[in-house]
Parts: structure tokens; sequence; C-alpha cells
């Protein structure tokens, strides 16, 4: 029944129509756009083909899930127990940390003396690896202005924040700045670090960049001033560690010394070290957002939505079919 | 007590984790995705791992949540802006 009806309309759409008035002739126009419609759309399938692809789709997903869970599930329970004494990682290495840490590397904080002292090698490449990453976000979005055409680069700052935003970064931000220097600094004496402290003052800028503006936030931190202090912090840690290489490795003397550990100035390079690494990853962090916000992937104002595609079951598809 | 919290802790993990995939709206599924960061900062406090806890606070819950938003802002999927709210279909 409904095949026949098909073959009808598919026949009439290869003849010419001969002497149909105007209205019949819309009319058949839009049969034929409401046949080819549905002999190209996926939607307009049978419902049935439709709902068993959807349940297998469902019961697919839902058992790739189980078998990832469980795949996971069996490599964990394979595991020694958390903590535990007869553990692989209970050997020397981890006794000589512990034991003679403090006295080598003058850090009260033994994971600082571990990530910044030992394995500082370790920790130059992971700040490269952010670097690398800052590097790959700033190729992909920043869109550099075209000579003599500043006009275009950037939109200008926009209407005012809300005033509960504004109000809670006047209150947050200090606090929050403080915070992630304290982290920074103390991060040889304390549990922190360059990481965490440099992760704390990313954010603190960013929530002021959100509350006073790209103009304001730039004045104080520019994306080029990012780079710069990224890459003067890069090169700091590289030279500091050649260095002290070169000059000490292996814990001879380097003209660096461990200092009294608990003092604020002491345990040698990994004070600096911590610094350079705050900075980078605070620079990281902030510079990712201010290109995210500043880029040019789509536009920021309302005039896209005129361009936007027409979806092909809108009505303006359907009125050109009915005016035609 | 360490244990039961951390138990507790661990099973809201896994419940927020549902809860994330079956969010009906984007926006939604940030929000839960930012808690589930949250319950992680607790169970690393449990564990004795202040600084962990500090960056997870940071990066987990504020920079990356704060980039999802960014992107759904872009791509007009986060209602309120400008345009009116996309969201109510």
């Amino acid at each position: 029944m409904r095949n026949d009806l098909d073959q009808d309309l598919r026949a009439s759409l290869e003849e010419p129509v001969p002497s149909a008035s105007p209205l019949d002739q819309a009319h058949l126009l839009q049969h034929r756009s409401a046949v080819l419609r549905e002999e190209n759309d996926l939607s307009r399938m049978e419902p049935d083909a439709l709902r068993r692809l959807r349940i297998l789709y469902r019961v697919l997903s839902v058992l790739v899930a189980c078998g990832i869970v469980g795949t996971l599930l069996w490599g964990v329970a394979d595991l020694p127990a958390f903590g535990g004494g007869a553990n692989p990682t209970e050997n020397e290495v981890m006794d000589r940390y512990l034991s003679e840490g403090m006295r080598e590397g003058g850090a009260t904080n033994l994971v600082a003396n571990m990530i910044l002292d030992y394995r500082a090698f370790d920790t130059l490449g992971e700040s490269h690896v952010l670097f690398t990453a800052a590097c790959a976000v700033l190729l992909l979005l920043s869109r550099e202005p075209e000579r003599g055409d500043l006009s275009r680069s950037v939109p200008e700052a926009d209407a005012p924040a809300d005033p509960v935003l504004v109000f809670t970064a006047r209150v947050l931000c200090p606090a929050l700045l403080l915070f992630g220097l304290y982290v920074v600094l103390n991060g040889h004496l304390g549990p922190g670090g360059g990481f965490s402290g440099g992760t704390v003052m990313g954010a603190a800028l960013i929530l002021y960049r959100c509350a006073f503006g790209r103009r304001r936030a730039s004045a104080f931190l520019s994306l080029r001033g990012c780079r710069t202090l990224t890459g003067a912090a890069l090169a700091f840690y590289a030279l500091s560690k050649a260095w002290s290489f070169f000059t000490g490795a292996n814990h001879l003397p380097s003209g660096i010394g461990p200092g009294t550990p608990g003092a604020i100035l002491s345990a040698g390079l990994i004070l600096p070290l911590n610094i350079a690494v705050g900075c980078v990853v605070c620079c990281t962090m902030y510079g990712f957002f201010a290109l995210f916000e500043e880029s040019g992937i789509l536009p920021e104002g309302d005039g896209s939505s005129g361009r936007s595609r027409p979806e092909p079951g809108s009505s303006r598809f359907r009125k050109g079919g009915a005016e035609a | 007590m360490t244990d039961a919290m951390m138990t507790g802790l661990l099973i809201l993990l896994l419940v927020n984790a549902v809860l994330v995939v079956c969010a009906r709206s984007l926006l939604a599924a940030c929000l839960i995705f930012m808690v589930q960061s949250l319950i992680m900062v607790l169970i690393w406090i449990l564990l004795r791992a202040p600084d962990l806890a500090v960056t997870e606070a940071a990066v987990g819950s504020g920079i990356s949540s704060l980039l999802f938003f960014l992107a759904l802002k872009r791509i007009r999927a986060l209602g309120g802006g400008k345009e009116g709210g996309d969201h109510a279909k």
C-alpha cells in the first residue's frame, strides 16, 4: 500500500507536470520534496528498525563500559595492598630518601627534596610538558592581528561583570594570591610547592580577569608577559640544574649549601626552583584561560547567529517550498 | 572512622560518576564533574596528601571547570547569554 503510493509519487517526479493550476503545482512540489526528504532522512526510517538500533546502541555501550571496568578492576586486584610493608616500593631507595633526605637536600618537606633535588630532572621535563601544551594552545588559538589592522584584533572590554562576582573577586583574589605565594615559598618546609601554589595563583588571576575584564588583567599580566615569564623561568631552571649537575652532582660541593633545615632560606636550590615552577604553572594556567577567551574561533557577538545554516526542517525551508 | 568516611566518599565518587553520564544538560554535567573533584579533594586530605588536595581543588574543580564553562559559552550551550537560552529544548 505504502510502496504503491511511493511509486506513484516517484513516477510523478519523472514526468513533467503538464497543465495544472498553480495551487496544484505547489502541492505537488511539496509532496515531491517530502518524498525526497523521506528517502534521505535517517530519522524517517522504519520505527521498528530505529528502535532496534537504539536498544542495540544502549546494550553495546553498557557492555563496553562493563568490559573496561572489569579489566581495570582485574588489573587493580593484582596490586599489593596500599602501604603494605612487603611492597616492592619498600626498598633501599625509599629508606635512603627518608633517612638522608633532610641532611642532603636540606628541605624538611621530603617530597620537595625528592622532586626538586634528587629527581629535579623529571620536574624539568614536567615543566616542559606544560610549556609545550601552552605552546600548542597558543599555535591553535592565537590570532595575531594582521599587520596594520589593529582594529579587528580583540573586541574591547565587554559589559561590566555581575556585582556578586566583582565583590567575591575583591574579597577572594588577594587571599588566594597570598595563599598561592605562601604555598610556593613554603614548599621546602611544608606540604606544597611550585605546582600547587602555581595553580592557586593561576586560579586567582583567572578570577580577577573574570571579574574586572581583560584590560585590567592584562595591565597586570599580559599574554606577552606570560610568555616571557615562562621562558625566563624555564631557562633559569635549566641553567641552575645544569650548574648543579656540572659542579656538584651527587652532592659534591657546589657552592650552594643545603643550609639549616627548617629555615626559610635553606635547602639550596629548592626554593628558587619552586619559584620557577610556580611561575611556569601560574602563567600556563592563566595563559590557557586568556587564550581561550580571546581566541577567534567563534565571534563573540551576535553576528554569527544570522549566518547560521538553516536546518533542513526549518520553517524557512518549508516556506520556500510552499511559495514555489 | 576514617575508614567509614573513606568508604562513603568512594561510594559517593561512584554515584557521582554515574550522575555525570546521566545528566540532562551539559551545564549540569560540568557542575557534577566539579563535585567529583571536590570529593577527590576530601579523599586526598584523608590520605594525608594536602599538597595534592590543593592542586586538585585548583585544577580539577577550578580551572578545568572554568575551561568547560568557557567552551560551553563558545558553543552557545550555556543559557542566559545575549542570545537567550538554548537550553530550553
